[in-house]
């Protein structure tokens, strides 16, 4: 069977922001002055509203002042904003997907959020509450996808579909967001002893 | 689709076709390229969905980049083009209703952005972004001027050939891409470590658009094709069966 082949990826560059985010690149006023994905909550979203912060940080111990990241995640009921959620209607205060730049100068980035409820594995099993994190950035030819899980659900993250299936289980840790009163700390690392995992999704 | 159904998985992607992540000659990438192998696993709900735009999110002048960031009876500067083609995924269909996003630097090769200081002009009526929707046969157009070529900070006299990234959703996130289209005949193109990060010539003729003087409008702008294709996806099963059942 013959098969197109899916477009090459690109490295977004140094200069993503101006197309993704375009008051953040300086140009104010571009599409009304909302950047796209800035607000995931759009009413009164149900669920536990939370912040995810952290960096993302090179190989040297760097972190990126130029990477932005995009989230993707089930409502606080564990149903996804898509034409294709089948299980039932999302929150529509809810958008469930979020897009950030990390900050010129720290080097931080920050979603408001729900914290997501948990969502099947194929075979019916319940995974453990996760968001999709997709990171792309100068230097980065094809974005990275990994996932974030919670330190506060240890039981559900220790039966976890995926994260029980991982072989180098000492790499775990790399996926858990830590948790400190409405915050999460959640950071990437590109590459070196702590390296985050990274999936082939 | 019918409740019971839950949307099916994309095919593997090809990591001998994408670029790899250490590509010692962009040389940004020795640090930011993880050194651990990925793990791989089929896609869940959470990967086979993604966010879905409407039209009705889009303004009159968000596909027109001479105009869009233009002073009132004004238009950017540069050879005036049009880029137009389909988003199709691995089957040859169309992906309809697929967000795409773009940006550029002007006619002189200089970004509207804080972080560039090219010695090269702005245009006072040219931002650089752009955005637009595909309609039902998947089918997307935007105007622009043809970018310049700009030198940039890798090896000591390295230039980007003219280009116009593009950031595209499909329906499922795992479908995401950004990449970056090149045009037709360009010199830099075979020269740029960004573009030899992809290590397939084929691979790399995929993404430069190529002149299409059917769809030029005469007397106002040339027209560049442009096809982008995305994952394709199994077929739909029922959420009751195993996979691959």
């Amino acid at each position: 069977m013959r098969y197109l082949k899916e477009s090459p990826s690109q490295t977004a560059g140094p200069y993503v922001h101006i197309g993704c985010v375009p008051s953040f690149a300086g140009l104010e006023g571009m599409y009304g002055g909302n950047d796209l994905g800035k607000s995931m909550i759009t009413g009164d979203a149900r669920g536990e509203r939370i912040t995810i912060e952290g960096h993302v940080i090179d190989g040297t111990g760097t972190p990126l002042k130029d990477a932005m990241l995009e989230i993707w995640q089930a409502d606080a009921a564990g149903l996804f904003h898509s034409p294709e959620e089948t299980r039932g209607d999302a929150d529509p205060a809810f958008t469930g997907w979020g897009r950030q730049p990390t900050d010129a100068v720290t080097g931080r980035y920050r979603f408001e959020t729900v914290k997501p409820g948990a969502v099947p594995w194929p075979d019916g099993r319940m995974q453990a509450p996760h968001i999709l994190v997709w990171i792309v950035a100068r230097g980065i030819n094809l974005g990275l996808s990994t996932r974030i899980y919670f330190s506060d659900e240890e039981s559900a993250n220790s039966a976890d579909p995926l994260l029980s299936r991982i072989e180098h289980q000492n790499r775990v840790p790399t996926l858990i967001a830590r948790r400190d009163g409405a915050t999460y700390h959640f950071d990437i690392h590109l590459q070196g002893p702590d390296e985050t995992i990274f999936f082939d999704i | 689709m019918t409740k019971g159904f839950k949307p099916g998985t994309f095919f593997q992607r090809d990591f001998d076709w994408h670029p790899p992540p250490l590509t010692p000659g962009y040389k940004t990438s020795i640090a930011r390229s993880p050194q651990r192998a990925r793990i791989a696993f089929d896609n869940t709900m959470t990967e086979a969905t993604g966010p879905v735009f409407g039209h009705g999110m889009l303004g009159d002048l968000d596909n027109d980049l001479t105009l869009n960031y233009a002073r009132p009876g004004q238009s950017a500067q540069g050879p005036r083009i049009i880029l137009h083609g389909h988003v199709l995924d691995q089957e040859a269909r169309p992906v309809p209703n697929a967000l795409l996003e773009c940006w550029q630097a002007n006619a002189g090769g200089r970004y509207r952005h804080k972080k560039d200081g090219y010695l090269a002009p702005l245009d006072p009526d040219f931002g650089g972004c752009g955005r637009t929707i595909t309609d039902e046969r998947g089918y997307y157009a935007i105007r622009t001027i043809q970018p310049g070529p700009y030198p940039w900070p890798n090896a000591v006299n390295d230039w980007r050939p003219a280009h116009i990234h593009f950031s595209l959703f499909g329906q499922g996130f795992a479908q995401r891409l950004i990449t970056q289209v090149y045009f037709e005949g360009d010199p830099h193109i075979a020269l740029c470590p960004i573009v030899n990060t992809i290590p397939d010539k084929a691979a790399i003729d995929t993404l430069v658009a190529k002149l299409d003087m059917n769809h030029t409008a005469p007397m106002d702008a040339r027209a560049y094709r442009m096809d982008f294709v995305l994952r394709g996806r199994r077929q739909t099963m029922f959420e009751n069966k195993m996979e691959g059942m």
